[in-house]
C-alpha cells in the first residue's frame, strides 16, 4: 500500500518535524533497514565546574527503508556524525534504540560490523598502504578469504577507475583520490547497508560520478541501502531518495528533496553582487539593505517572483546597475528549504 | 517530538533479522593485519627501519670511548643493550606513537567497524613492529661485537631474543598508545619507555646504584639484554639464557593481553 503523499508544510520547529516516510524513487514497500527511535547522546564539553552538557543527538527518530539512498543533511556540528557513529556501533546512545535489519545495535554493537560497510572521515589506518592493499586488507578483515579479497578489491578498483594508482600509497595521493580509495575499501566485501560519512569531500566531478554510479549499481543489483552524511546541498538534491534535515541534534524535516523544496515553492532567490559599495541611495536598494543576507559584496534575498521582478528592474537601471557586478535569480534549493524550516543560518555547501 | 509513522511492514523484519555476514577469524585476520603493517615499512622505511639502528650504532661508538674492548661484563652489556635498544625504540616507542595517533585521529574506527577480533589487530601490529627491528638488531649486534672484540658465532640467539623482547615491548607500547588519554601523552610514554631501556640496558650494571638496579629489574627489555649478553661469554650459561627469555615470554603474554584489553576499551565507548 502506498500512503498518500502528505503535503509538506512548514513545521513548528522541532516539535512536529515535516516527515514523509514513503516518498521517493526507492521502493516504498520494502522493510526498514535502519530504524532509529528517540536517540539521545550527550557529551560533556569543558572541564570541572565550567563543563557543559551538549546534546549532540536530542531525540532523533527515523526509518530508512531497504534499497533507499537516504541522506542526513545539516551543517557542521548538527549531530550527523554522532548519529552515524551510533548506527555503526562505535558509540553507545544514552537512550533510544537503533535497529539495523532487525538487529538491536544498542544491545549488540558488534553486529553492526557484520551488516554494514562504513566510510568514516579519517583514513589514518590506511594511509601508508597502497590503494590495492588497503582494499584487499579491508576485504580480508570483513571475513573474505585471501583470494576472494584480492579478486573483490581488483573488481572495485576497476569499477572506480583506480587501477592506475593501485600501487601508490594513500598518503601520497591527493585528498579526493585518497577519499575514493577509502570508498573502494568500504565497498570490498558486500554488505546490505553502506554508511558513508561525507564520501565525496574533496573529489573532482569524475570521482564523484564514479562514487554515485557505484552506489546506484549496488542498489540496482543487490538492493543495497545507503545512508549518507552530507552538507552538500547539490549532492543531496541529485542523489538522494529522501533526506533528513538535521539541526542542533534533531531531525527538523524528513522528505524527498522535491518535497522539502516544495516548502519554499513560490519563492525565488535573488543574488546581487555589487562591484564595490552597495548604492544605498537608490530607494529599492536601501529598502533591501535590512532584509538581505549579506556575505561580503553578495546580497541574497528570498522573495516572491513578483517582488523579485520589481527588484531586478530596479537594480538593472540607473545608478544601481552601474554599481552591480552580477545578479542571479534562481528557484529555491534545499538550502532555502533548510532555512525556512528554521535551521541555523548557513553552514551548508552550495 | 512526535514519532515518525512506521508502516506495518516494519514488523516483518523484526520477526526475522537479516543474516549476519561472517566475522573474520583470528588467524587469517592477524595475518592480514601483519601483512598490511609490514607493507607500511616500504612507505615509512626511514623511521621504522633505519633511525633506531643509527641511534644504536651511535651509542656503541660513544660507549667505545669509555668501555674497553674484550671479554668484560661491561662490553657485553653495551653490545647487548644497544642491540635490544633497537627493539625498544621501534616496538615500544614507535608502536605507542602509532596507536596513539590512530586513537586520536579516529583511525581506530576503521578496525572497529570491521568484524575483526581485537587480538588480531593488536597482535598483527605488534608482530609487524617486532619484525621491523630484526635487521637493525642484527646489524647493531654485529657491529658491536666487532667493535668490542666479542664473538659473532652466537648472534643467532637474536632470533629468539627479538621476538620475545619484541612481544614484551610491543605489548607495552601498544598498551601505552591505546590507554593514553591524549596523543602527546602516548608519544611521551613511548619516549620514556625507550629512554629507560637505553639508560638501564646500555649502562654497565656494576656502576648502577641499587635503586636503579631494582628499576632495571622491572623493565622487560632488561631480560632480553641479559639473555643476549650472557651468550657472549666464552662458556654461556644456557639455562640462565632460557630463564631470561622465559621472563620475556611471560611479560610478552601479559603485555599483549593488556594491549588487547586496551584496544577493546579504546574502541568501545
Amino acid at each position: 500500500m502506498i500512503s498518500p503523499r502528505c503535503p509538506v508544510r512548514p513545521c513548528e520547529r522541532v516539535k512536529s518535524p515535516v516527515v514523509n516516510e514513503t516518498a521517493g524513487r526507492a521502493p516504498h514497500d520494502t522493510p526498514p533497514c535502519v530504524a532509529v527511535r528517540e536517540l539521545v547522546r550527550t557529551y560533556r564539553s569543558g572541564r570541572g565546574a565550567a563543563a557543559t552538557v551538549i546534546r549532540a543527538n536530542d531525540g532523533i527518530s527515523l526509518t530508512v527503508r531497504q534499497g533507499e539512498i537516504f541522506g542526513l543533511l545539516g551543517p557542521n556540528g548538527a549531530g550527523k556524525s554522532t548519529l552515524v557513529r551510533q548506527l555503526t556501533g562505535l558509540l553507545r546512545p544514552d537512550s533510544g534504540t537503533v535497529e539495523l535489519l532487525g538487529h538491536d545495535i544498542v544491545r549488540h554493537p558488534e553486529r553492526a560490523a557484520r551488516l554494514l560497510g562504513y566510510l568514516g572521515q579519517e583514513s589514518t589506518a590506511l594511509d601508508e598502504l597502497t590503494v590495492a592493499l588497503a582494499a584487499e586488507t579491508t576485504g580480508r578483515l570483513r571475513g573474505l578469504s585471501r583470494s576472494a579479497a584480492r579478486a573483490a578489491a581488483a573488481d572495485v578498483l576497476t569499477e572506480l577507475g583506480l587501477e592506475a594508482i593501485a600501487a601508490r600509497p594513500l598518503a601520497k595521493l591527493s585528498g579526493g583520490q585518497r577519499r575514493l580509495a577509502c570508498f573502494a575499501a568500504a565497498l570490498v566485501g558486500d554488505r546490505p547497508l553502506l554508511v558513508l560519512d561525507e564520501p565525496t569531500t574533496g573529489m573532482d566531478p569524475v570521482a564523484r560520478r564514479a562514487v554515485w554510479s557505484a552506489v546506484d549499481r549496488r542498489r540496482a543489483e543487490h538492493g543495497t541501502t545507503v545512508l549518507l552524511v552530507t552538507h552538500n546541498v547539490i549532492e543531496a538534491e541529485t542523489v538522494l531518495d529522501r533526506v533528513a534535515v538535521v539541526d542542533e541534534g534533531r531531525v527538523i524535516a524528513c522528505d524527498t528533496p522535491g518535497g522539502l523544496k516544495a516548502l519554499v515553492d513560490g519563492d525565488v532567490r535573488l543574488d546581487l553582487v555589487w562591484r564595490d559599495e552597495a548604492p544605498i541611495g537608490v530607494p529599492a536598494v536601501a529598502e533591501l539593505a535590512d532584509r538581505a543576507e549579506r556575505t561580503g559584496r553578495r546580497w541574497t534575498v528570498r522573495t516572491t517572483p513578483e517582488q523579485a521582478r520589481e527588484l531586478v528592474a530596479a537594480v538593472t537601471t540607473g545608478p544601481a546597475f552601474a554599481a552591480l557586478d552580477d545578479f542571479t535569480l534562481a528557484t529555491p534549493s534545499l538550502e532555502d528549504a533548510y532555512l525556512k524550516l528554521g535551521g541555523r543560518h548557513g553552514g551548508l555547501a552550495k | 517530538m512526535t514519532l515518525l509513522s512506521v508502516p506495518p511492514q516494519a514488523r516483518r523484519s523484526a520477526v526475522s533479522p537479516a543474516p549476519l555476514a561472517p566475522a573474520a577469524r583470528l588467524l587469517p585476520a592477524l595475518a592480514a593485519v601483519y601483512r598490511a603493517q609490514l607493507a607500511r615499512a616500504k612507505v615509512a622505511r626511514i623511521p621504522l627501519l633505519f633511525v633506531a639502528t643509527f641511534q644504536s650504532v651511535g651509542i656503541l661508538v660513544m660507549m667505545r670511548g669509555v668501555v674497553d674492548a674484550g671479554q668484560t661484563s661491561a662490553a657485553r652489556s653495551v653490545v647487548a643493550g644497544s642491540s635490544v635498544l633497537v627493539v625498544a625504540f621501534v616496538a615500544l616507542n614507535l608502536l605507542a606513537q602509532y596507536f596513539g595517533k590512530l586513537r586520536a585521529t579516529g583511525g581506530l574506527d576503521h578496525y572497529a567497524t570491521l568484524p575483526v577480533p581485537a587480538a588480531s589487530v593488536v597482535l598483527g601490529a605488534a608482530a609487524a613492529y617486532a619484525s621491523f627491528t630484526l635487521p637493525g638488531t642484527l646489524v647493531t649486534a654485529g657491529i658491536g661485537a666487532v667493535m668490542f672484540g666479542l664473538p659473532l658465532g652466537q648472534l643467532w640467539v637474536l632470533l629468539a631474543v627479538v621476538p620475545l623482547a619484541g612481544a614484551a615491548l610491543s605489548g607495552l607500547g601498544a598498551a601505552c598508545g591505546l590507554l593514553a588519554p591524549r596523543q602527546e601523552i602516548a608519544t611521551m610514554l613511548g619516549q620514556l619507555g625507550m629512554s629507560a631501556a637505553l639508560l638501564l640496558g646500555v649502562l654497565p650494571v656494576d656502576h648502577l646504584p641499587q635503586p636503579v638496579v631494582w628499576l632495571r629489574d622491572l623493565l622487560p627489555s632488561t631480560y632480553g639484554v641479559e639473555a643476549f649478553a650472557r651468550t657472549f661469554a666464552p662458556r654461556p650459561d644456557w639455562g640462565m639464557v632460557l630463564a631470561d627469555l622465559g621472563v620475556c615470554a611471560a611479560v610478552g603474554v601479559a603485555s599483549l593481553a593488556l594491549a588487547t584489553w586496551a584496544y577493546r576499551r579504546a574502541v568501545a565507548r
